[in-house]
């Protein structure tokens, strides 16, 4: 590829496959989980599905994106400290290519990473008998929740002053399908921690996947998935575009 | 012929209240190394910013290569490069792998050529392959003006070249300069070191308290001053002296 997109997505790339810690933080990290929670946690927790691994791989797929997009900020930081982003903007280049090769490298990288993990949920006995249609369906979904994430991390990865600035929102991003429908079913928490988990994002997104891969009765979940990524990438999108056009003239 | 390739007239700048940049004029002729020379937070590094685009200037006509910077950037960003404070490379990457990813994107016919060229004329040909984060300060900071050169800008701005370096990489970083104002660049150059704007720079602006004070060549600036009066001084060697003598018999050992 030679657009300037092309190029900067394989420089980009390239910090990747050369970066191990990276790999191993983005795809090691939630099989751990995967093999905590499923030989672990699993037996204890009563879900009313017949196999744990196939209840909890959707919030875990949501959990490898969100620790994956915390590596977008970092990069972008990074770029932005080191003078190569001053470089690139007093270049004669398209600048939305600055900010694409960092969203596309995002997807390509999460993309793998959802793969790898959901390869070793084969290996633990994951079992969907969802045809190549709910397939495409939820390669839809997650990219869609990749998108709105990335364009979430592109603000920090832009303002922050610091590395532990950059990546700190992603705690709670990680953190956020703990407090869902992902390990266990809501009806199980108290009230107020219910009414929290039934309407934050993940729940709706994590029901839609598990619709779409073992064939539940499908409910609204579906449309408040996909309303809550494209609010969460349109707003974040206009933020971040807006503080790179400031910070770049 | 003499063109001007920088023309800054009434340059102002200000950061909420601190007026950084109050009213600054200079000139800088096509193919000169003109120095900015000035303390730290003189607003050295603001001067450069805005003629490099990456700043917008509140008042005052600034043209780089006839092009004004507020209305036509595109065009004045097909005339520069920067080289930042800070050496912009990618560590992750090779030497050789930061010079073509910079010729590709400057959309140069034949960018492996281009960077083996760099590599040799920088003598980073035998680390070309190593990634540049384990290079030393010295040779992160010529690859980072190598990188500058590819697409042959007409204007080159180096915003401290030498800062952060140890004395033996400063000099290699002098030679490298010296060398390229043969290339016929026009050379914007900033610096806190006396020693540096009188070793590469043809001409001189002092920048203090937000103006420029004077401008000139060194002869031009030492006229200014007191004339020159004969003493008989006792000269030590300075450390660094002794550290660069030291360093150069080891090598030639």
């Amino acid at each position: 590829m030679t657009s300037t997109t092309g190029v900067l997505l394989g420089r980009l790339m390239r910090n990747i496959t050369r970066s191990p810690d990276t790999i191993i933080t983005v795809a090691i990290t939630p099989i751990m989980m995967l093999l905590l929670f499923v030989y672990v946690f699993g037996g204890a927790i009563e879900t009313g599905s017949s196999s744990y691994v196939n209840y909890l791989l959707p919030g875990i797929l949501l959990i490898t994106i969100a620790s994956g997009v915390a590596y977008t900020s970092l990069r972008l930081f990074n770029d932005v400290k080191g003078g190569l982003m001053a470089r690139f903007l007093t270049m004669p280049i398209k600048r939305s290519a600055i900010l694409w090769a960092h969203v596309l490298t995002s997807l390509v990288s999460n993309s793998i990473a959802v793969a790898v993990v959901i390869l070793a949920a084969l290996l633990m006995g994951f079992r969907s008998n969802a045809g190549i249609l709910e397939w495409l369906a939820v390669a839809g979904i997650l990219g869609l929740f990749m998108l709105a994430v990335t364009w979430v991390a592109i603000i920090p990865g832009l303002t922050a002053s610091s590395m532990e600035g950059a990546t700190a929102y992603s705690y709670p991003l990680i953190f956020l399908p703990f407090v869902s429908s992902a390990f266990v079913p809501t009806e199980t928490m108290p009230t107020a921690v219910r009414i929290f988990a039934d309407n934050q994002p993940v729940t709706s997104i994590v029901n839609s996947i598990r619709v779409l891969l073992y064939d539940e009765t499908v409910g609204n979940d579906i449309w408040v998935a996909l309303a809550w990524c494209i609010a969460i990438m349109v707003f974040a999108y206009f933020i971040a575009v807006n503080v790179f056009k400031r910070q770049a003239r | 012929m003499k063109k001007i390739a920088i023309g800054v007239e009434g340059l102002k700048k200000s950061f909420k209240t601190n007026r950084v940049l109050v009213d600054v004029d200079f000139d800088v002729q096509n193919g000169e190394i003109f120095a900015l020379l000035g303390s730290n937070g003189s607003g050295k590094t603001t001067i450069v910013n805005i003629l490099s685009t990456l700043m917008k200037p509140d008042g005052g006509k600034i043209e780089v290569c006839s092009f004004d910077v507020l209305l036509q950037p595109d065009q004045v960003r097909q005339n520069i490069s920067l080289t930042g404070q800070f050496s912009a490379i990618d560590g992750i990457l090779t030497g050789r792998e930061n010079l073509i990813m910079i010729a590709k994107l400057r959309r140069i016919s034949n960018p492996a050529q281009t960077a083996d060229k760099l590599l040799a004329k920088f003598s980073l040909a035998d680390a070309a392959n190593r990634r540049a984060e384990k290079y030393s300060g010295g040779m992160k900071r010529r690859l980072d003006i190598a990188m500058s050169l590819i697409g042959s800008p007409a204007v080159i701005f180096l915003d401290e070249p030498t800062t952060g370096l140890d004395p033996e990489s400063r000099l290699e970083v002098w030679r490298t300069i010296k060398e390229l104002a043969g290339g016929g660049a026009t050379i914007l150059l900033t610096t806190q070191h006396l020693e540096e704007a009188e070793q590469l720079a043809d001409r001189i602006a002092i920048l203090h308290d937000g103006k420029i004070i004077t401008t000139g060549t060194l002869t031009e600036l030492k006229k200014m001053f007191p004339p020159a009066k004969v003493e008989f001084v006792e000269k030590q060697p300075t450390l660094e002296e002794i550290f660069l003598a030291i360093i150069r018999k080891k090598e030639e050992l």
